[in-house]
C-alpha cells in the first residue's frame, strides 16, 4: 500500500478549486483519506441561517473520495469520477468546519469504489453520506495499478 | 423586513399574474453563488444557468479539467434555482440527495445548465439536470435530485 505524502491540514496546492474553498488533507493512507473545509462566509448557501451551500459538500465529498483511491494506489495514475450520489442528512452547524472520511474498499485495474461520510467533528453524528465510483484513467509513462 | 433573499424568493411577477421568483437577485443574495459566478439567462420559463470558466474552477490543472464539486455544485444551484422559480415559496428548497453523473471531463470552457422538473410535489420536488459546455446534446455531467419545498 502506498501512502501518500501529507501531514495534518496539507492544502490540496495541486487542486485549485479545492484550494479556491480552503480544501486540506488531514491524512490519507491505505484507501482511506480524511479532508477539511474551514468555515467560511463566502460558502454560505442559506443567508438567513449561515449553512454552508450543499455544493461544498459535493466538492469535499468529491475530493475526499479522490484522495482516498489515490492513497491506495500503487502507482500514480489520473482518476476520474464516474459517479458520486450524496445524502444530505442535516444542515452542517454553520460557523464550524466539515469534515469527510472517505474509503476506498474496492480498487480493480479501471474502477475504484468508495464511500464516505461529512461531519463536524463527530463521525458518529454525520452531515452527509456519500458512495462513488471513480475510472482510473493511465497517463502516459505511468502503468495502471496491477 | 424583508431580507434580499426573501425579496428574490418572493419576485415581483406581472400584475395580476403568478409571481416569479427573481433569480438574478437569488443568485446575487446567496454567497457561494457569488463565489462560484454562476449566471441565469431567464427567457420566459427556459432558465439557462452559466458558470462562466475561471481558474480557480479548475480540479485536474494537468488536462485541465474543471472540478466534479464544482459541476456538481452548478447543478445543484441550477436545480434550485428551478424549483424555486416553479414551486415558489418564501425559503429556498432544501436538497435531501443527489445523484451526479459525470460523462466527459469540463473543459476550461464556460458551462451551461438547465433543469427540468420531473415530478412537483407537495412536499418533495424531483429534478433532472443537465450541463453541457459548446454542445448542447454533449452533456458533460447530469444530476438527478430530491428537494424538499417547504421548512421541515
Amino acid at each position: 500500500m502506498s501512502d501518500i505524502e501529507v501531514n495534518a491540514g496539507t492544502p490540496l496546492a495541486h487542486v485549485p478549486h479545492a484550494q479556491a474553498i480552503g480544501m486540506a488533507v488531514v491524512s490519507a493512507r491505505d484507501g482511506v483519506a480524511v479532508c477539511t473545509v474551514p468555515y467560511d462566509e463566502k460558502l454560505v448557501g442559506n443567508p438567513m441561517t449561515g449553512v454552508i451551500h450543499g455544493g461544498v459538500m459535493t466538492t469535499l465529498l468529491d475530493n475526499a473520495c479522490g484522495v482516498a483511491v489515490g492513497s491506495k494506489m500503487q502507482s500514480m495514475a489520473m482518476i476520474a469520477t464516474l459517479d458520486l450520489r450524496i445524502d444530505y442528512l442535516k444542515p452542517a452547524e454553520p460557523g464550524r468546519p466539515l469534515f469527510a472520511r472517505a474509503e476506498c474498499y474496492k480498487l480493480t485495474r479501471s474502477i475504484a469504489f468508495v464511500r464516505g461520510t461529512a461531519h463536524q467533528g463527530d463521525e458518529g453524528d454525520p452531515v452527509a453520506t456519500c458512495a462513488a465510483a471513480f475510472m482510473i484513467t493511465g497517463i502516459a509513462g505511468f502503468a495502471r495499478p496491477a | 423586513m424583508t431580507t434580499p433573499l426573501e425579496a428574490a424568493l418572493l419576485g415581483n411577477g406581472a400584475p395580476g399574474g403568478r409571481r416569479k421568483a427573481d433569480l438574478a437577485a437569488l443568485l446575487e443574495a446567496i454567497p457561494y453563488c457569488r463565489f462560484l459566478g454562476v449566471k441565469v439567462d431567464c427567457k420566459g420559463s427556459e432558465i439557462t444557468t452559466i458558470m462562466p470558466f475561471a481558474p480557480h474552477r479548475i480540479g485536474n490543472p494537468v488536462l485541465p479539467a474543471l472540478h466534479g464539486g464544482a459541476i456538481g455544485a452548478f447543478m445543484e444551484t441550477t436545480a434550485i434555482l428551478q424549483v424555486a422559480f416553479d414551486a415558489g415559496g418564501p425559503v429556498l428548497p432544501k436538497p435531501v440527495n443527489i445523484a451526479i453523473e459525470y460523462l466527459r471531463s469540463g473543459r476550461a470552457v464556460d458551462t451551461y445548465a438547465r433543469a427540468v422538473i420531473t415530478k412537483l410535489g407537495r412536499r418533495i420536488i424531483n429534478v433532472h439536470v443537465d450541463a453541457w459546455q459548446d454542445d448542447h446534446d454533449k452533456p458533460i455531467a447530469a444530476l438527478r435530485g430530491h428537494f424538499m419545498a417547504a421548512a421541515d
